[in-house]
């Protein structure tokens, strides 16, 4: 894995410095104009938080009943990523709905939902930091309850009344529009492999500091 | 003769009256040059294009904010993972001059 971080780099770089020609080139959508061109980047950060949220709510599960010591480092790092995703999410989405909705924010389930959620991993993380002796245990739970919530937010759009597009409009984008997502939905899976395996590899890093002072203490 | 001019004013009279009373009423709209704009606040059904919100600086900021947000977090464990690394060098050589 260490030979293909700079690999990843490399093609995380070039597809995000590609990205913007290619949503430039995909046409105007005719009720929305110019503004719905967040889209192709608002949902694919999306899908990166679900993703990370299953990668840590899964490693918290391998943490908690299977006493894995590396789930627990990788739980972490999913963590964070979930709230670096989830800040994208909640910054590009209010923009967006200002041009389209005429408002910053609305209290509907699907908005109420993924604060929440990002909300609940801000907690985990501010566990881990401050919560001393165990809090790993603590957050893992916190983590599962976490991963929970996700299937809520993703129906939310259609149980609820709400103003947020339904999940209909990914499956039916025409081609011209479907492209430019798929390639930016590419784009920011590089990134997340990359940005996992970094924050992975950041996190063994802390548990041998953790050993070594152990060792030098008996000393 | 006289009886002839009367009877003539008698006839032209009403039409003499309704002459001034358009006059009077008329003259004042002349007199301010045209049409007035009316007073208060004038409602219209949709915005004008040059008081919408544009569109492109939205998407550009909102552009701008992934790219900061992920060159920072790409910094964050950059610089995190650097110092970890010079705490573990640390450690090691004290741990083998102990040794």
């Amino acid at each position: 894995m260490k030979r293909a971080l700079p690999v990843l780099a490399v093609v995380a770089t070039a597809m995000f410095a590609l990205a913007p020609f290619y949503i430039m080139q995909a046409p105007i959508e005719a009720t929305m104009g110019l503004v719905q061109k967040i889209f192709y980047f608002h949902v694919p950060s999306a899908m990166m938080m679900f993703v990370s949220t299953f990668v840590c709510g899964i490693a918290s599960a391998l943490f908690l009943f299977g006493k894995r010591e590396r789930a627990d480092r990788v739980a972490v790092a999913a963590a964070e990523l979930v709230v670096m995703f989830g800040l994208i999410v909640l910054v590009t989405g209010p923009i967006w709905a200002r041009k389209s909705w005429g408002v910053w924010w609305q209290w509907d389930a699907r908005l109420t939902l993924s604060l929440l959620l990002w909300m609940i991993f801000l907690a985990y993380l501010l566990v881990r930091k401050y919560g001393g002796p165990g809090s790993e245990k603590l957050a893992a739970a916190m983590a599962l309850f976490g991963m929970a919530d996700v299937p809520f937010v993703y129906v939310s759009v259609n149980i609820w009344r709400t103003l947020h597009p339904t999940t209909s409009v990914v499956p039916t984008l025409q081609r011209s529009m479907a492209g430019p997502f798929w390639f930016s939905v590419a784009a920011f899976a590089v990134l997340y492999i990359l940005l996992l395996t970094l924050r992975v590899r950041l996190a063994h890093q802390q548990a041998d500091v953790e050993r070594l002072y152990l060792i030098a203490n008996e000393d | 003769m006289r009886a002839s001019v009367r009877c003539v004013l008698r006839r032209i009279a009403p039409l003499l009256a309704v002459a001034a009373i358009c006059l009077v009423v008329v003259a004042p709209v002349f007199a301010q040059g045209g049409p007035q704009p009316p007073e208060g606040f004038v409602p219209v059904t949709e915005v004008p294009a040059s008081e919408q919100l544009p569109a492109a600086p939205l998407v550009m900021g909102a552009y701008a904010f992934v790219w900061v947000v992920l060159v920072v977090y790409l910094w964050s464990i950059a610089r995190r993972l650097t110092k970890v690394q010079a705490e573990i060098d640390r450690l090691v050589s004290r741990l083998d001059k102990g040794a």
